[in-house]
């Protein structure tokens, strides 16, 4: 046999072997295929690989690459028919339905007034926050003395209270923490203190007789209204997008001297004035204010050697604005349809 | 507080629109809630331009063109001699409704049609002039609103005045803060510039004094520091000047009469409270302020007849009380349109006394809201003569007698204010010279005071909120302004306070349970309750519901229900939450908890499971034991089945201490609903004595954070294991776990595994015996072990069972 006559058989071999291979049908064909083809007693490839002995010394190099080569490839496409014919070997006893549904697991969900707290919490952990609570059954003196609240003064009508006894009430806000972490912590402080508190009001579409709040808290020698605002005005940003504009207008809390309400200019109207913001143009957020000397003494601390400055902010306003939920005693019912829509 | 715009311009003239006054005071001052215009009415009305005019003959009728900017020229029928072609009028579209209600419909007048109207001054209520249509001058286009080119109708500034600054509660008082703001003079109005002068001279005393035949007396100076009357004679009453009407009803009043309109002005005007007695009505010619005696009764203003009580300060005459001091007047001394004699009270009560009376009888006013705050009380004289003259100008009266009992407060003690110390707070360096100009703006007399720059400042007699240094760098803060303090974002050190370890196993506890497909509720704490196991609220909001929760399992039965009512059966309901128990320490007991409900499906459906298995108490006790073993990492969680009595199903142990329990819960629930389980976790208590004495801290006894043993790392095996299934015969007497406690006794080190499989009662298993099956897995570190082996402990460990606990394997 000359080498163009062998090297001719190669190529008819090369050329017949891959249909030969994809007309199997089963993994019974592709067996007698395979031993046809590669088989150790009689497969064309193992006649060719004998006659390469009978090639001129010179011409059996050229011809065994070429033989390997093609060895290759049809052992290549054996094994791909053969993992087809087993897939479908398989496939064929059930077939697959694949616009059928998965097995799902029942899916659960953090409350809506939770996950805006979780979104607080976080941008304030950036910012070195940590996590402080206290009860919720509080003493007045904790509830209002200790936060400079005047006895038997008006604004106290500011916080219709629950009263568990004379000098016990449900807290009516979060800033107790402020008093109770001082005490047991020395500056620097800087913590959240999220919870619920209680107001002596009748559930209606926008009040609830308890609710969640988030308290902040700074105190450290050097802190002043100029960290107050930035540390606020970041919040805002982080919290409702970085394009979002505050304001900071003056209030009165008893215990923050000076104190303010921070406002965002309404996303809805841009400032235009809408009913979302009741045509002000401003959303109110929270309330804050530099912490009053009065309360650093009520802890303990040296009022002249340190400040301080807090906020307040209620995030169950926020979930029902952000959900448009048009009843706060929808948070409270917890129906599982409702609280389904919120799974994260 | 309601302000009118046009009031306080009489204040302070300060030129400026409603709007712009509202961004002044809400950046400075207080926050303005909205503006109200007083003429709503003229909104709908634009500008008329007449293009063309004819007369209709026969008539004094005029049929015009007018261009009212919509782009249609509109045909109009006018009655008003002064139409002049090219000329701007107040116009009325068809569909306006006229201030007097009348609708401006298209109608036919002999033969011509009328599309609208165009208005007269009296037509639109701006004066009584009807000689013709109002001509604009005007070079707004037509179509443009009346009010923006012929501003009219005063604006109703509704300021929401905090309880720290009562001296806002005053016209004069907003008026001040815009003089401070604007550098405009404070002046005073000029409808008072014309008052009479007063030949009466005031008669001075210290509990007693008497003029114009009426004496006045206070019994305690502590409940009155002052009190000031006046009399006039001659009065006639009857309806206020237009000024004086319009002033009241700027501010949402509606006008009496002269008399008490004048009352009224000097409350909205200058925010004192004064009150007017018919002295032909007072049983006898004496005012006395005292404490009520018990079993008095009152008849107010209101009509409602009043119990009052030691604790309540009133007026009386000579014979009894004659109005409720700081809160309301007497109907026996009201005056009426026949009084011609008038005792007009101007006085500064005890502010927490009228607290009390006003709290006692539930009654707030005007009045009682200004004296609890605290009114200006160095103005009472003043106020005293501007009322004794307002009066009896608006009544043609003549005073007769002024007295004023007690003095005017002494000068508020001094505030230093120190630049640096301004500085410190505000972080912006406010030069003393801008500080001493802020303060003096709103009142202050301001003294240099020592080194530093530092200031001594003296408060004015209205204002009630400024004590302490702080009080004053508020002042500089808001009066420069928040928005021009500046806001650098600045590094602070780490802070000492752990978070706290409630949080965190809130935290966990929640995103474990978010994982098994439960939703976090929030429910109020209150429950129906009983007065011995329970907290009670003093004040419930619901006289059903007044206790505080013991358990969290009591809100979550109560959702469940509410859900079941709405046809919802798969409901899996979890809380972190605090639970109360009366406590004889200061404060309740208060424990942080977790609980979860579970009832209804497993799983949802799948169409591989049509209908799923309902949870079941096994699924219960899984979910309860990991959520024992996240609330309380590393300890050693067991559950123990509970005793008879507590009507639960297991008890969580961790650590040999009782933490929770796993129930089936008894819910008011319909036929068709599965059963619920309920699981409740004590998390720790949330410790609620005093941290330290008030003024004192108790820094550096503070524990560390708990921390968590690391897990240890085991080295993988390279061995193989051996594995057979263990079938026993077990009484019903016998437990599971005691039987797998021999077996992992007997298995010794090298049992790695033994898991119960299988539970079979029935065929081929004797009544009051089960079949269990155990899978165990063998296994040896080094080696792998033999058939022999395997075999060998087989035996031993079924003779263990046997010897032990008389167990022996089920034979096939």
């Amino acid at each position: 046999m000359t080498l163009s006559e062998f090297l001719a058989s190669v190529e008819q071999l090369a050329a017949d072997a891959p249909a030969q291979i994809a007309a199997t049908a089963t993994l019974d064909e592709w067996t007698a295929v395979r031993t046809a083809l590669v088989g150790r007693q009689a497969g064309r490839i193992t006649d060719l690989m004998t006659g390469l002995a009978a090639l001129p010394k010179e011409a059996k190099r050229e011809a065994g690459q070429r033989v390997n080569a093609v060895k290759a490839t049809i052992e290549a496409a054996l094994d791909a028919r053969q993992a087809a014919l087993e897939a479908a070997a398989q496939g064929a006893s059930t077939p697959l339905d694949r616009s059928m549904p998965g097995r799902a697991h029942w899916r659960g969900a953090v409350h809506p007034v939770s996950q805006v707290i979780d979104e607080v919490v976080e941008i304030f952990r950036e910012l070195g926050f940590t996590i402080a609570l206290g009860p919720e059954a509080e003493g007045a003196w904790y509830n209002f003395g200790a936060l400079n609240f005047p006895a038997d003064h008006p604004a106290m009508d500011m916080h219709d209270t629950l009263y568990l006894g004379a000098d016990q009430v449900l807290r009516t806000h979060t800033s107790p923490v402020q008093v109770r972490t001082l005490q047991q912590y020395p500056p620097p402080v800087r913590i959240l203190a999220p919870g619920n508190v209680y107001r002596r009001d009748f559930f209606d579409p926008s009040h609830a007789p308890m609710f969640a709040q988030v308290e902040g808290l700074v105190v450290d020698e050097g802190v002043t209204f100029a960290d107050l605002k930035a540390t606020l005005s970041h919040f805002a940003r982080r919290f409702f997008g970085a394009e979002t504009t505050t304001r900071f207008r003056p209030s009165f809390f008893p215990f923050t001297e000076p104190s303010a309400e921070m406002d965002v200019r309404c996303g809805v109207c841009r400032g235009a004035g809408c009913g979302v913001c009741k045509q002000s143009g401003w959303i109110e957020i929270l309330g804050a204010g530099m912490v009053h000397p009065a309360v650093l003494e009520a802890a303990g601390l040296d009022s002249e050697t340190y400040t301080g400055w807090a906020f307040g902010m209620g995030p169950a306003r926020t979930a029902l604005s952000r959900h448009g939920i048009p009843d706060i005693r929808i948070l409270y019912d917890s129906d599982v349809r409702v609280l389904d829509q919120f799974v994260s | 507080m309601n302000v009118s715009h046009a009031w306080l311009a009489r204040f302070v003239p300060h030129g400026r629109s409603p709007e712009a006054i509202r961004d002044l005071l809400t950046a400075h001052v207080a926050t303005v809630e909205g503006l109200e215009s007083l003429r709503p009415d003229l909104v709908p009305f634009v500008v008329g331009q007449v293009i063309a005019s004819e007369k209709i003959p026969e008539t004094k009728l005029s049929y015009n063109s007018v261009d009212d900017g919509s782009g249609t020229l509109l045909e109009v029928v006018c009655g008003a001699p002064n139409v002049t072609v090219g000329a701007k009028y107040p116009f009325a579209r068809t569909g306006t409704t006229m201030p007097g209600g009348l609708v401006i419909e298209k109608r036919k007048i002999r033969g011509f049609t009328s599309n609208g109207m165009l208005c007269s001054a009296r037509e639109l209520g701006l004066g009584e002039d009807h000689d013709g249509i109002l001509t604009l001058e005007t070079s707004a286009a037509p179509g443009t609103p009346f009010l923006e080119v012929f501003p009219t109708g005063d604006v109703r500034i509704v300021v929401d005045v905090l309880p720290n600054r009562p001296d806002l509660l005053s016209h004069r008082g907003v008026a001040r803060e815009v003089a401070a703001l604007t550098g405009v003079a404070l002046q005073m109005p000029e409808e008072l510039a014309a008052l009479p002068a007063l030949t009466a001279a005031v008669v001075r005393g210290g509990q007693e004094g008497t003029a114009g035949g009426i004496t006045v007396r206070i019994a305690d100076r502590a409940d009155c520091p002052q009190y000031a009357a006046a009399v006039i004679e001659g009065m006639a009453v009857g309806p206020s000047p237009a000024w004086l009407r319009a002033a009241v009803e700027a501010v949402g009043g509606r006008s009496i009469n002269n008399l008490v309109d004048a009352t009224n002005y000097l409350l909205h005007g200058f925010g004192q409270p004064v009150h007017a007695f018919d002295a032909a009505r007072l049983g006898g010619a004496t005012l006395e302020v005292r404490r009520a005696r018990a079993g008095e009764t009152l008849v107010t203003l209101d009509g409602a007849s009043r119990t009052l009580a030691p604790n309540m300060l009133v007026i009386a005459d000579g014979s009894a009380p004659t109005a409720l001091a700081g809160v309301m007047g007497g109907q026996g001394s009201e005056v009426t349109e026949s009084t011609t004699r008038v005792v007009l009270e101007v006085a500064e009560f005890a502010p927490a006394l009228v607290r009390t009376t006003r709290r006692a009888v539930g009654l707030s006013t005007d009045a009682s809201y200004r004296f609890e705050r605290g009114i200006d009380g160095g103005a009472l004289e003043e106020m005293l003569k501007i009322g004794a003259a307002l009066l009896a100008q608006v009544g043609g009266g003549k005073v007769t007698g002024l007295v004023h009992l007690g003095e005017a407060p002494s000068a508020r003690p001094v505030v230093t204010v120190r630049p640096a110390r301004v500085a410190a707070v505000l972080g912006d360096a406010v030069p003393a010279a801008e500080i001493a100009a802020l303060l003096t703006s709103v009142g202050c007399a301001v003294a240099a005071s020592g080194a530093n720059g530092a200031l001594a400042v003296t408060p004015p007699s209205w204002r009630h909120d400024i004590h302490r240094e702080v009080d004053g760098i508020e002042e500089v803060a808001r009066l420069r302004g928040f928005e021009r303090l500046p806001d650098a974002l600045q590094g602070a050190r780490p802070g000492t306070v752990p978070d706290h370890p409630l949080w965190v196993a809130y935290r966990r506890l929640r995103d474990a349970l978010v994982a098994e497909g439960a939703h976090e509720v929030r429910p109020l704490p209150f429950v129906r309750g009983e007065d011995a196991s329970h907290v009670r609220v003093r004040n419930p909001l619901a006289e059903d519901e007044p206790h505080l929760r013991r358990s969290l399992l009591e809100s979550l039965a109560r959702r469940a229900e509410y859900n079941l009512t709405r046809m919802q059966g798969d409901v899996r309901l979890f809380e972190v939450g605090a639970v109360f128990r009366p406590s004889s320490a200061a404060l309740p007991h208060e424990e942080h908890r977790v609980a979860a409900l579970v009832m209804g499906s497993r799983r949802p459906v799948h169409f591989s499971e049509p209908q799923p298995p309902a949870y079941d108490a096994w699924d219960a006790k899984a979910l309860g034991e990991r959520m024992a073993a996240v609330a309380h990492p590393g300890a050693v969680v067991t559950l123990r089945a509970a005793g008879e009595a507590t009507g639960a199903l297991w008890e969580i142990v961790a650590d040999d201490q009782v933490v929770g329990e796993i129930r089936q819960l008894a819910l008011d629930a319909p036929v068709w609903a599965r059963p619920a389980f309920g699981i409740e976790l004590m998390l720790g208590a949330m410790p609620s004595a005093p941290v330290a004495p008030p003024q004192s801290h108790a820094h550096g006894t503070a524990t560390s954070q708990e921390r968590r043993a690391p897990v240890r790392f085991r080295t993988l095996p390279t061995t193989p294991a051996a594995e057979f299934d263990l079938a026993l015969l077990v009484p019903d007497a016998v437990e599971a776990a005691a039987v797998e406690a021999v077996l992992r006794e007997a298995g010794g080190a090298l049992l790695e595994r033994c898991v119960l499989f299988d539970e079979f009662r029935g065929t081929g298993v004797a009544e009051g015996f089960r079949s269990l099956a155990w899978r165990l897995t063998f296994r040896h570190p080094e080696r792998t072990l033999k058939e022999k082996e395997i075999e060998g402990r087989r035996q031993q460990l079924l003779s263990a069972v046997e010897t032990r606990l008389d167990v022996r394997p089920r034979v096939a």
